[in-house]
């Protein structure tokens, strides 16, 4: 039995304690970076997985996939436009609806609201984010739609006289893009909502004091000291509930009346593109409509990426024009 | 800008979690149920899936023989019996023979279960006896040429009812189904225009209405619009104690859906079969005076040759149990069963299924 000189034992501790520590570093640098490499690989492979089934599609179709409006699986037809239009439409129609709201909601919270409120309030509207699609699409056939099509619908073509316009016209069956557009506002909202208070409260107290110093309402402050600071997150955050709004498939197929047809009037049924998939989908055997509705969800990617895109550039114009 | 993106991300995630951990929860779910001791699986129409999963558990309980089901459609379970994926399929609409031809494990058997029918069902308010229809009629209003209820098309078959002035709303099926398949089927062999301008399918292009998911999409939509008709299934209707209308058969009858009315159309047409057949039937418009018109059947599929003898043997086990003791549970779920006849020629056509293992 023989025992090692102790001071050899310290300096070798010594040693292997500094070669741990690379190593550890060394590890957790891969540990990480592997995290960051798994989720854009995804994409790729999704996208790729997509693109390949959808191919037998767009050569045989080409074009006519957006720019014809005839769905028709018995006639070898497939020409998704009314669902392209009935996507953008829809979430649009959203968008006017939720961006005001949600802006208001963020403004009040962030600057008039009690501090005892501001928790309670924030905290529900950020619960809207948490209820499953179905639940909303029930709200709406059960709820919403009666709801339109006796009071709403009448009151907007009728007392307000907006059936003069195309937009409003038509008879009101209660299942239409409006209700789409409004089910989407709210599953939209709490996005929204939730990015444009955080940016606004992250807005330095030296901008709002040095705006009132000079003079300025508190609403004059918060017109022309705070949101312009906050432009660029409250554009993300209208992006993200863009984003919410474009992909939503279960609630939409519920109460948009899956009408595959271009109507002026938010009155009339219309039909998305994730609804068209997930309606066709699980029966469809023929291989050239698979690879259609495969091709519709190819376009749908690639709406989602180019808005994606220019919500980047919109944020990077808008921070760029900004003295930070 | 940092606490932006730091914002934007939380809600990315949270976002991404949430839509993860609702899929994955389900796919976690039929994991733990396929990790069970299974002894075949099976995958398909929806429209049985009812009366299978009564099947199963009963047959289940009496030899052990566990069964999984996974009720994802008809096209899926083509799809996966094509595959070989699974040990059977189940369909409410027959393979074409495209479809057949391009199954991987050779030719695929056709057996019929159960039978099961569309009905008409409407919402008029301060009409209550039940309204009659010819196919003629109901073409005419699925395909917008009767716009008001009180046409003369429909008064004229309807005396002593008080039609009121209003609207026709079309309520169909939105998403693939074998219940539109058998609704348009009905209508492109009784009423020859309705061949040449919409023609049959899962889906087809409706002239007019609106579009629901699921039995319950279209019978929420009828219920709650005054002037709408749609048409659901026979069982869904009858569970949910829909208004159902009484319909022209080919005899000239009046006839109501019942289970004895489907079951009666499945005769009338089993009479007529030739002895070779492969029971890929269409019985829609069938004859006899008590037929119901709108009525089908709905099969399993299962590959003649069995690759695996053992699985073979309690497949063909079960179709036989089912085919006899499975069909008396049929009408207490509101399926109407096969014509004991037909049950009996069936059943006989088991043996040919091959389990000798042999490719």
């Amino acid at each position: 039995m023989t025992t090692l000189p102790v001071n050899w034992l310290e300096k070798d501790r010594r040693k292997l304690r500094v070669d741990a520590s690379a190593f550890s570093d060394k590890f957790y640098e891969g540990l990480t970076a592997a995290c960051a490499l798994v989720i854009p690989g995804l994409v790729i492979a999704i996208a790729l997985a997509i693109f390949v089934a959808a191919w037998p599609a767009f050569s045989k179709l080409g074009f006519s996939i957006i720019t014809t409006s005839d769905w028709d699986v018995a006639g070898g037809h497939f020409g998704a436009a009314p669902a392209l239009f009935g996507t953008l439409v829809s979430s649009a129609v959203a968008l006017i609806i939720a961006t005001p709201l949600a802006i208001g909601i963020a403004i009040f919270l962030s600057e008039f609201s009690p501090l005892w409120l501001r928790q309670p309030i924030g905290f529900l509207v950020d619960l809207l984010a948490a209820i499953p699609s179905v639940v909303y699409g029930l709200w709406g056939i059960f709820v919403l739609i009666p709801l339109l099509r006796t009071s709403v619908m009448p009151f907007l073509r009728d007392t307000l006289h907006l059936g003069s316009t195309p937009f409003f016209t038509g008879p009101a069956y209660g299942p239409s893009m409006l209700a789409a557009g409004i089910i989407l506002a709210i599953m939209a909202l709490p996005y929204i909502s939730s990015v444009s208070r955080e940016v606004l409260m992250a807005v330095p107290r030296s901008q709002r004091e040095a705006a009132l110093a000079l003079g300025a309402t508190r609403w004059e402050m918060i017109r022309d000291a705070v949101i312009p600071y906050a432009k660029s997150g409250i554009i993300g955050g209208i992006m993200l509930g863009l984003g919410r709004a474009l992909g939503e498939t279960m609630a939409v197929t519920m109460v948009i009346g899956n009408r595959a047809e271009i109507s002026a009037s938010l009155f009339a049924p219309g039909y998305t593109m994730a609804s068209l998939i997930a309606n066709e989908f699980s029966e469809a055997t023929n291989d050239l409509h698979l690879s259609a509705l495969m091709a519709v969800g190819a376009i749908l990617f690639v709406i989602t990426l180019i808005i994606n895109a220019i919500a980047r550039w919109l944020v990077w114009r808008v921070s760029k024009g900004q003295a930070v | 800008m940092r606490a932006m993106k730091l914002a934007a991300l939380i809600f990315f995630v949270v976002g991404c979690s949430k839509e993860g951990a609702n899929s994955s929860s389900t796919a976690s779910s039929t994991a733990s149920f396929s990790s069970q001791s299974v002894d075949l699986t099976g995958a398909g129409a929806t429209f049985p899936y009812p009366i299978y999963s009564k099947w199963f558990s009963d047959y289940a309980a009496r030899t052990g023989v566990k069964i999984n089901y996974q009720s994802i459609g008809s096209g899926g379970g083509i799809r996966q019996l094509s595959e070989g994926t699974v040990d059977f399929g189940a369909s409410d609409s027959p393979m074409s023979d495209d479809e057949l031809s391009k199954a991987k494990g050779g030719p695929i058997l056709h057996f019929p279960t159960v039978l099961g029918a569309d009905v008409i069902t409407y919402n008029l308010p301060g009409v209550t006896a039940a309204l009659k229809f010819t196919p003629a009629a109901i073409a005419d209003i699925f395909s917008g040429r009767i716009k008001k209820w009180n046409d003369t098309r429909i008064a004229s078959l309807n005396p002593g009812v008080t039609l009121p002035a209003q609207d026709i709303l079309v309520v169909h099926r939105s998403d693939g189904s074998g219940t539109t398949y058998i609704f348009t089927d009905y209508l492109s062999t009784a009423v020859p225009s309705w061949k040449a301008s919409v023609g049959k399918g899962k889906e087809v292009k409706w002239p007019v209405g609106l579009g629901a998911k699921g039995n319950e999409g279209v019978s929420g939509q009828v219920k709650q619009t005054p002037g709408a008709i749609g048409y659901v299934e026979l069982a869904y209707a009858k569970q949910n104690n829909l208004p159902i209308a009484a319909i022209r058969n080919k005899d000239g009858q009046f006839v109501a859906a019942s289970v004895d009315a489907v079951t009666a159309a499945g005769a009338g047409v089993a009479k007529a079969l030739p002895a070779n057949t492969d029971y890929r039937l269409s019985i829609v418009d069938a004859p006899g005076a008590t037929s119901y018109p709108i009525s089908s059947f709905t099969w399993i599929l299962v590959y003649q040759h069995q690759t695996d003898a053992v699985k073979g043997k309690k497949l063909v086990d079960f179709l036989n149990w089912a085919l006899t003791d499975g069909e008396k549970e049929a009408s207490t779920l509101d399926y109407a069963p096969l014509p004991a006849e037909m049950a009996t020629a069936v059943k006989a056509r088991l043996a040919n299924i091959d389990l000798t293992g042999a490719k």
